[in-house]
């Protein structure tokens, strides 16, 4: 039985663009997919395939169990669509946005108004309810928005990158929000461009790139392909470039090398072993009087994950079987970008 | 509603409903949208107020400083039949201006992604362009009224009686609704509301000047005469002027069906645009991708 979003094979050109490329998706009931990509990689045609808001030109979808090509309006009854760009209408205040969402999905206005309140109160919007949403902070209108998506409080959510441009304590908050969603047995498909919220928000992490999946997993199975964290440093003096890239190179990882950026005097080196190793890095530096500007452990972003997956992609796809449709001469290419990485593994 | 005692919170929350889908839905959905639409206007005063401004600048203008100039002997228009005479062009092209004000705010609609957020609502296909036109019809209405006072002010008068009158009024807020459907195929294709504004306009001039708004035709040469006798915007034109008297004495309309039979051509050109504008404008938007 397909899941409660179900995509196979879907394709969609723009003039001489193809967005899509053959994008397979199956979630099942009750977990959340990250979407994750870079932008124009795909992940907002996809949703908006999804969403009825756009007839692709080949494949399939389902969503709670509904064709999506064949009975959009059945399919609208049970999603809630909250975009990234805060769609609410701003000369409203909260309360009539809400009313408005409510009433057009065919709710009685009564019906409508006690859900608007309940919304209000648990987004803690009350106070703001009767203000227009010109009036909002960012963080509020996103708010409202993702309220307005959950009117009806429907079973399919879709969440195009629900916090991009939004302030850390802001997206934390939203993070909550989703979470507390999530909980009440809400299937979830989200678009982002931070690894961080997949990694934070999402069962299952699609990464997209050129219109097709190009990997597929859990954030800590993607994260092991792309070779853990590394260990930064900014040295005060260019002298001590030479010395530092030394005594960094003894922390590295089983052939990993140290890069040297001159101008910046930035030291970048794979490593394990998290904070206790960052610690010794320090006291290291420290004992040889090196003076640093910077420190810190990064963990791979997605320009990492991304960079690295790119790399593989042809791999999986080839082990996946399931690309029928074109793209050969660049699969060609991700062929021998794979097999040169292959070395590395 | 059942109650329950887990802390879900989907609990409580209302299922959507299936439409009653059909002319009731769509009526409805229509209403709901307008009403939003009307609540803008109200609290973006300044566009209603702008919107008055420039056809009362209008009234002005032409009255005293055309008005006082042209006259029309050869068909017996004095300075003050031109005056009336004029009223009726000056109330239409002012109605066809919503033509703009429809085009940008739908154009605006999709750029905010409003536009999204209602194709993904299981409401009916062509309530938001028909809101939105509803509530612009309201606009004109006001603005009708409020010209019709500065009209009047000026000097200018219906001598048909009252019923006549609001015949009058009543094509020319038809003529402005079918534009506005105009507007809004335009608002749905530009995107922007700043080119929705511009697109929304400049066709309109030509429209409403090569037309018997502001002169005779018989003054025109002969090929501008045959389209402005035959433009659409005419029929109305000429329409109210008939239904307010303010034809000159002894006035001999022209051959020309549409000015023959100016109430009967209003009516249809108005219908045949919003036919056949409202039916582009749904496909558009049924289509939309923003």
């Amino acid at each position: 039985m397909p899941g409660a979003i179900y995509a196979e094979g879907l394709v969609k050109n723009f003039g001489d663009v193809r967005a899509l490329d053959g994008v397979d998706l199956d979630v099942p009931e009750g977990t959340v997919l990250g979407l994750l990509g870079p932008n124009g990689a795909g992940k907002t045609t996809t949703v908006r395939v999804l969403t009825t808001l756009l007839r692709p030109d080949q494949g399939k979808a389902f969503v709670a169990g509904v064709d999506v090509l064949e009975h959009p309006n059945e399919v609208r009854r049970r999603i809630g669509l909250s975009g990234q760009f805060a769609a609410v209408d701003e000369y409203l205040t909260g309360r009539e946005n809400l009313q408005m969402v409510g009433q057009l999905y065919q709710l009685k206005a009564k019906d409508a108004r006690r859900r608007a309140d309940e919304l209000l109160e648990r987004f803690n919007l009350a106070e703001a309810a009767d203000r227009t949403a010109k009036t909002y902070s960012g963080g509020m209108r996103r708010r409202l928005d993702l309220a307005a998506a959950l009117v009806v409080s429907p079973p399919v959510m879709f969440m195009d990158e629900p916090t991009t441009g939004l302030d850390p304590r802001n997206r934390q908050a939203l993070w909550e929000v989703i979470q507390e969603l999530v909980a009440g047995g809400t299937t979830l498909l989200l678009t982002t461009q931070y690894l961080e919220e997949a990694d934070h928000l999402a069962d299952d992490i699609c990464v997209v790139d050129h219109g097709r999946v190009i990997a597929r997993g859990t954030s800590d199975q993607l994260k092991a392909q792309t070779g853990g964290e590394r260990v930064e440093v900014v040295v005060r003096e260019r002298d001590h470039i030479g010395t530092a890239e030394e005594l960094l190179r003894a922390h590295a990882v089983d052939g990993g090398e140290v890069t040297v950026e001159q101008h910046t005097r930035r030291l970048t080196v794979p490593v394990t072993g998290g904070a206790k190793l960052l610690a010794e890095v320090i006291r290291d530096l420290d004992g040889r009087g090196i003076e640093i500007d910077d420190i810190g452990l990064r963990r791979p972003t997605l320009d990492d994950v991304f960079i690295s997956l790119t790399g593989h992609a042809a791999e999986e796809e080839t082990s996946n079987g399931d690309d029928e449709d074109g793209g050969t001469g660049e699969k060609s290419e991700k062929k021998a970008g794979a097999a040169a990485k292959a070395g590395k593994k | 509603m059942t109650t329950t005692t887990t802390k879900e919170p989907a609990q409580g929350a209302p299922v959507a409903p299936s439409g009653r889908g059909g002319i009731s839905q769509s009526v409805n959905d229509s209403l709901i949208v307008a009403r939003r639409n009307l609540i803008r206007m109200m609290r973006i005063p300044e566009i209603v107020i702008f919107g008055l401004i420039q056809p009362i600048m209008f009234v002005v203008l032409f009255s005293y400083v055309f008005g006082g100039s042209i006259s029309v002997p050869g068909q017996g228009l004095s300075a003050e039949g031109y005056r009336e005479f004029l009223m009726a062009g000056i109330f239409a092209q002012t109605v066809t201006f919503a033509t703009a004000g429809a085009g940008a705010g739908i154009a605006e609609d999709m750029h905010k992604g409003l536009i999204d957020r209602f194709r993904s609502l299981p409401m009916s296909r062509g309530a938001v362009l028909t809101g939105r036109t509803l509530a612009d019809a309201v606009q004109t209405a006001l603005t009708l009224v409020v010209l019709a006072v500065v009209a009047v002010l000026v000097g200018w008068r219906a001598h048909e009686g009252f019923p006549k009158m609001l015949a009058g009024f009543g094509l020319l807020l038809l003529l402005g609704y079918a534009f506005t459907w105009i507007g809004a195929l335009i608002g749905l294709t530009v995107r922007t509301p700043e080119a929705a504004t511009s697109g929304g306009l400049i066709w309109l001039f030509p429209l409403t000047f090569v037309s018997v708004a502001f002169v005779p035709s018989e003054n025109m040469p002969n090929f501008l005469a045959t389209i402005a006798q035959w433009n659409p915007f005419s029929a109305t034109v000429q329409a109210a002027r008939e239904l307010f008297g303010n034809l000159p004495p002894g006035y001999v309309a022209p051959d020309a069906w549409p000015m023959q039979n100016p109430v009967l051509a209003s009516v249809l050109y108005s219908l045949l645009i919003i036919v056949v504008f409202r039916t582009l404008a749904v496909r558009k938007y049924r289509r939309a991708a923003a």
